[in-house]
């Protein structure tokens, strides 16, 4: 923790410009996230779907990030007669 | 076909409906058919910075909600002949703002008008969304200051997402005009610093507009500040912008960057 001097207080922007770097390369990167699983959920839901009938809600996709490996945790609840409407 | 524009930024209070009036009104003092139109269903303010308030009998809900035809709704401007608003609702609830209505109103006024400029309510809501929607060019408003360059940059990533140009594969185009700047403030480092804001919004600067009296002296008389006093340092920065708005390839100058002499004496007070 820096002490301001009496006559001259330090300057202030270089502190705000350093903390939104940071901020924002968190929030885009998290929110960047958020499309990318949007985008892989449509995908899955399209690839299964050619071969049984899945119900949109009961498909779930998590994604963690972690410092060294990131997980995608894929739960889709697949009904007992699904396999009749293979076209 | 007119050109759609919103005005946005995500934080309130940053000057997006003073620029709204101001773009507006300096197109059109230069033969420009324009029309400013205030999505802020519910708190609506364009009316009286432009100093139509009185003059508001229909509005944007009453043409979308089929009450009334949109050219009774149309304000033109007593200075500016080519000048038209429409204004918000005051009563209604932005729940009325339907994107089939919206999307009809613009394809109207696009046929009509050389520019529609759609001033956004603050904010990331429905208002916003819609507002921002069948933009052709976006100008975000920031100031130099974290919680607005913060809520830029998230109005940036929704401007690439969820407008039309976005979801056809096309790319919107995005202008920075950073408000509220003091050269001098910047200079000493207590202010960020346009090249600062320019690094981490990365989007092109269509203008600074600097801090000045002559906007609240504009917004208190009821006039977009480029007609209030069209050589005052914010009407010149405006009108600069629109220029560059037009295609044309202006240097930005960073407006009070020198201090006069009795400026240096008597610090901030002067000028």
């Amino acid at each position: 923790m820096k002490l301001f001097g009496f006559f001259s207080r330090g300057q202030s922007a270089p502190a705000a410009r350093e903390r939104l770097q940071v901020l924002l390369a968190h929030e885009r990167a998290s929110t960047g996230d958020i499309d990318l699983v949007n985008k892989l959920r449509d995908e899955i839901l399209k690839a299964i779907s050619k071969h049984m009938q899945v119900d949109d809600e009961k498909v779930s996709i998590k994604m963690e990030r972690g410092a060294q490996v990131s997980t995608l945790a894929v739960d889709i609840e697949i009904p007992f007669d699904a396999g009749k409407k293979a076209a | 076909m007119g050109k759609v524009i919103v005005v946005t930024s995500g934080k309130g209070g940053v000057g997006k409906t003073t620029s709204s009036a101001a773009l507006g009104a300096a197109l059109a003092q230069n033969g420009e058919k324009v029309v400013v139109v205030d999505f802020d269903v519910g708190l609506r303010n364009l009316d009286l910075v432009m100093g139509a308030e009185r003059r508001v009998v229909y509005d944007l809900v009453n043409v979308i909600q089929g009450e009334a035809k949109l050219t009774q709704a149309l304000i033109r401007d007593k200075r500016v002949e080519t000048l038209y608003l429409l204004p918000a609702s005051q009563t209604r609830d932005k729940d009325n703002l339907t994107p089939e209505g919206v999307e009809k109103v613009i394809a109207a006024l696009k046929s009509a008008f050389d520019w529609v400029i759609c001033d956004s309510p603050a904010g990331i809501e429905r208002g916003a969304t819609l507002a921002m929607r069948h933009a052709d060019i976006a100008i975000v408003v920031t100031n130099p200051e974290v919680s607005s360059v913060r809520d830029s940059d998230r109005i940036i990533g929704l401007l690439d997402s969820k407008t039309l140009k976005a979801e056809n594969g096309e790319r919107i185009e995005k202008h920075l005009l950073l408000t509220r700047y003091d050269a001098n403030r910047a200079e000493r480092g207590d202010m960020l610093k346009v090249d600062d804001v320019l690094e981490i919004l990365s989007i092109p600067l269509l203008g600074i507009i600097p801090e000045s009296m002559d906007v609240l002296r504009a917004s208190n008389v009821g006039a977009p500040v480029t007609l209030a006093d069209g050589r005052s340092a914010p009407a010149l920065a405006y009108f600069e912008a629109t220029r560059r708005l037009k295609g044309e390839d202006l240097p930005v100058t960073i407006p009070g960057e020198k201090r006069s002499f009795l400026g240096k004496i008597f610090g901030r007070k002067a000028a």
